[in-house]
């Protein structure tokens, strides 16, 4: 195994690789509640090049590779469950072009949202992108590989649905370019009017190739933003009004939370929705627009708009929300995991009692969430638990609540988010026999050795 | 249980129904204006129960003594009228809940009392407040609870005030400078129309801005400046205090414009209609009131209450309206900011 070292040392030099117990350690977990297993090596390439070398070198042993880009997931998807080689993306951060008028951005693999957020507002103030709340750490090749979601998800979809364009290296180290950049210098299409190559990576876990490089679409950046709190004790009404607040078009996010504290949240259902304009009297129009949507369930009693104090905003507006984080800490010990499945917004009731069923069940603290995806189409629903790491019995209740969520999604038509591998095992098992053997192709033709990120999304 | 001491003939036989007439929400004539507040009286339903949206006016507008604005929330909640969404309701109970987490300073005989507005501790610093800080109390404990008439619940006041009279009992205190309209609403209005009974004395906090001023008259620099004031809902519990006002600011030099909306014709900030009634009403009412300030010259908009302020203060500025409290108004006065 040394050579391997060797190898490797010779592609990134001594300094970017390791087998030392300390880093293998490390690159042997996720922040969530999913077993560790350590790595045999962790690489720290450059290049794409570089990349392409240590998937050759792995793919002539076939040593398993894992490629990672900051490991926050929480659903153990960058634990290298096979051992071998963790490719660590952090060095791919350059952001290589901004095509300003066409609004897209291309950059490297391991390009994380924080930088890119900074780079945007410093260079071009006038867009943005859709930032999800994870840590600013996270990468954006990750976040479209799971298909994550951002704050400009409510009115454009998953953040992967704002790729336009990759670079990816193939399991057997050949560079392929997926979208109009495959015959063009521009990066403006991941696929119209071409067949759509990117479904053979996005949401593969890192199974069927590496990003080295991503576009991503960009929008308008508004110079204000607010946010208006509605609020119900009613969780059978949120799809009505979630459907309410969409028809406007005018919100540029809407969340939705409850959880038993601090006490100000205890009972209701808080949907949060975020506007934005360049003056006064479009941020205006819109928050008149977005109240007078749900007047009906004001006049009822049903609802309403609670006072957001003005110490409540900052921590509000915050892209990514820390808060998250705090949340994680409500049990002290730092410990937070979630399962957020994809579901209809109509089943907001029954996930939300759910939740609540679960956390009653095995005495935990809770948070129930949900981010609104396209203009309604569907919603990510987070059954968030928050425990003591120093706690190994509250972490395996934690365990027990998450395999129970597992099984109600499925029960009530939902599609697990990055998927932990026992979920992905449950979604191999129900799926369409067609649709599994279509992905078997895929899976076998682009990577017959099976040295991609084993262990996930394993149809063989 | 605490009852209301409302006296039905003395609607029965006022001259001029100025509980309702003076309505800025409502158009009363003094006969229906009458007939109303008896029907109100004797519990039968009336369009008023429906349409009040709390802004405590007619607790002024009454100067026979008696409570309209009390009864009015006392008939709402027996029939279960709701004022706001149920959640909002919800959320401002529990918000108010006591959970031990109060705080007290250095107590003395005369105490600030904070409710749990935590702004309040930052205001009262300097000249101003020395000869009593830091002898202040903070926390849910000492919350007066008298919002909750805001949501159609006197319930939960006749169950939680009379502890937090109690908690200020257990401390020894025998003056408590309430810095809050409502706080002091609480023990000197709402306290006795239950019959509850308060043993210290509460000080509105503008009289003792007053008299500490005069105490500090050579520190006094008149500031010279035209101000609107924001007069809040709850100044209405204590109507005879509103004078304060107008004698602070011309002990510190400083100019009330004579504007439409002040007084006792004065509008609310505006946030609590948008939680009882929607976008409409809270934004007609901040612009009518924003305009006033702006076609009267006022250069600062001077609040009273924190709520107030953070309804309006962005507001405002947003017009060439300086937002500022008026204890920093005060201390700009003796040089302190």
């Amino acid at each position: 195994m040394s050579d391997i070292r060797l190898s490797l040392a010779e592609i990134v030099g001594e300094d970017y690789v390791s087998n030392r117990e300390e880093e293998a350690y490390f690159y042997a977990r996720d922040p969530g509640l999913m077993p560790a297993h350590k790595p045999d090596y962790v690489i720290v390439p450059k290049t794409t090049e570089e990349i392409q070398k240590i998937v050759r070198l792995a793919n002539k042993d076939k040593i398993p590779i894992v490629p990672m880009g900051a490991g926050m997931a929480l659903t153990g998807l960058i634990i290298p469950l096979k051992g071998g080689i963790v490719i660590d993306m952090k060095r791919m951060n350059k952001i290589l072009e901004v095509n300003e008028k066409a609004r897209y951005v291309i950059v490297e693999g391991g390009t994380s949202h924080g930088v890119l957020k900074a780079y945007l507002e410093k260079n071009y103030p006038r867009l943005r992108h859709s930032i999800p709340d994870a840590p600013a750490t996270a990468t954006i090749a990750a976040n479209v590989m799971i298909h994550g979601q951002g704050r400009l998800t409510q009115q454009y979809g998953f953040n992967s649905d704002m790729v336009t364009g990759l670079e990816i290296v193939l399991p057997s180290g050949e560079i392929c370019k997926i979208g109009s950049c495959s015959i063009s210098k521009e990066w403006f299409s991941k696929g119209a009017p071409l067949p759509d190559l990117s479904g053979l990576f996005l949401g593969w876990f890192g199974a069927t190739g590496i990003i080295t490089k991503v576009a991503l679409k960009l929008y308008p950046r508004k110079k204000m933003r607010d946010v208006e709190i509605f609020v119900t004790d009613r969780d059978d009404l949120v799809p009505d009004i979630v459907y309410e607040l969409t028809h406007t078009e005018m919100a540029e996010d809407i969340v939705i939370f409850s959880q038993p504290k601090p006490l100000i949240f205890k009972d209701n259902h808080h949907v949060t929705i975020f506007i934005t304009g360049d003056t006064d009297e479009e941020l205006e129009f819109k928050r008149k627009m977005i109240w007078d949507a749900v007047d009906k369930f004001i006049k009822t009693k049903d609802g309403g708009f609670m006072w957001v104090q003005p110490a409540m905003k900052p921590t509000l507006l915050e892209m990514p929300q820390r808060s998250v984080s705090r949340f994680a800490d409500v049990k002290k010990g730092g410990g937070f995991e979630y399962s957020g499945p994809i579901i209809l917004v109509e089943k907001y009731p029954e996930c939300s009692r759910k939740v609540e069923e679960l956390s009653s069940k095995y005495d935990l603290g809770y948070s129930g969430m949900a981010r609104i995806i396209g203009r309604g189409h569907c919603m990510m629903y987070g059954f968030a638990f928050t425990f003591n790491r120093a706690d190994p019995d509250m972490m395996d209740r934690v365990r027990k609540a998450l395999h129970e969520v597992s099984d109600y999604v499925l029960e009530i038509g939902g599609v697990f988010w990055k998927a932990t591998v026992d979920e992905q095992r449950l979604a191999i098992e129900r799926m369409d026999p067609n649709t599994r053997n279509l992905m078997k192709m895929i899976k076998n033709n682009l990577d017959p050795q099976g040295i991609m990120n084993p262990g996930n999304w394993e149809v063989n | 249980m605490y009852q209301l001491q409302f006296d039905e003939n003395l609607c029965n036989t006022c001259p001029t129904g100025d509980c309702l007439v003076k309505c800025q929400y409502m158009d009363l004539d003094k006969n229906e204006a009458i007939a109303e507040m008896v029907k109100i009286s004797k519990g039968e339903d009336s369009f008023v129960l429906h349409d009040c949206v709390t802004c405590y006016g007619c607790e002024e507008y009454c100067k026979r003594g008696n409570y309209p604005f009390y009864l009015i929330t006392e008939r709402r909640q027996e029939k279960g009228i709701l004022t706001t969404p149920r959640a909002i309701t919800k959320q401002w109970i529990n918000i108010g809940q006591p959970r031990g987490k109060f705080k007290t300073g250095g107590i003395k005989k005369k105490v600030l009392s904070f409710g749990f507005m935590p702004e309040l501790l930052q205001l009262t610093r300097g000249r101003l407040f020395d000869d009593v800080m830091p002898s202040y109390v903070f926390g849910q404990e000492f919350f007066c609870n008298v919002v909750y008439i805001h949501f159609a619940n006197t319930a939960i006041i006749k169950e939680r005030l009379p502890v937090v009279i109690d908690n200020f009992r257990k401390l020894g205190v025998e003056e408590v400078v309430c810095m809050h309209d409502e706080c002091y609403g609480a023990f000197a209005s709402l306290a006795p129309a239950y019959g509850m009974e308060v043993p210290f004395r509460p000080i509105h906090y503008f009289e003792y801005l007053y008299n500490r001023l005069k105490e500090l008259s050579k520190k006094i620099r008149p500031l010279n400046v035209k101000v609107a004031y924001q007069r809040p809902c709850s100044s209405r519990l204590s109507s005879d205090k509103h004078r304060f006002v107008a004698d602070i600011m011309q002990l510190i030099g400083v100019g009330l414009v004579e504007r439409t909306y002040q007084n006792e014709n004065a509008l609310c900030c505006g946030d609590i209609l948008g939680m009882l009634t929607g976008y409409d009403l809270r934004y007609d009412v901040q612009r009518r009131n924003i305009d006033d300030m702006v076609e009267y010259g006022a250069e600062y908009c001077v609040f009273n209450c924190s709520a107030c302020q953070n309804a309006l203060a962005t507001k405002v500025a947003k017009r060439g309206i300086k937002p500022i409290h008026i204890i920093d108004l005060c201390r700009m006065a003796i040089g302190e900011k």
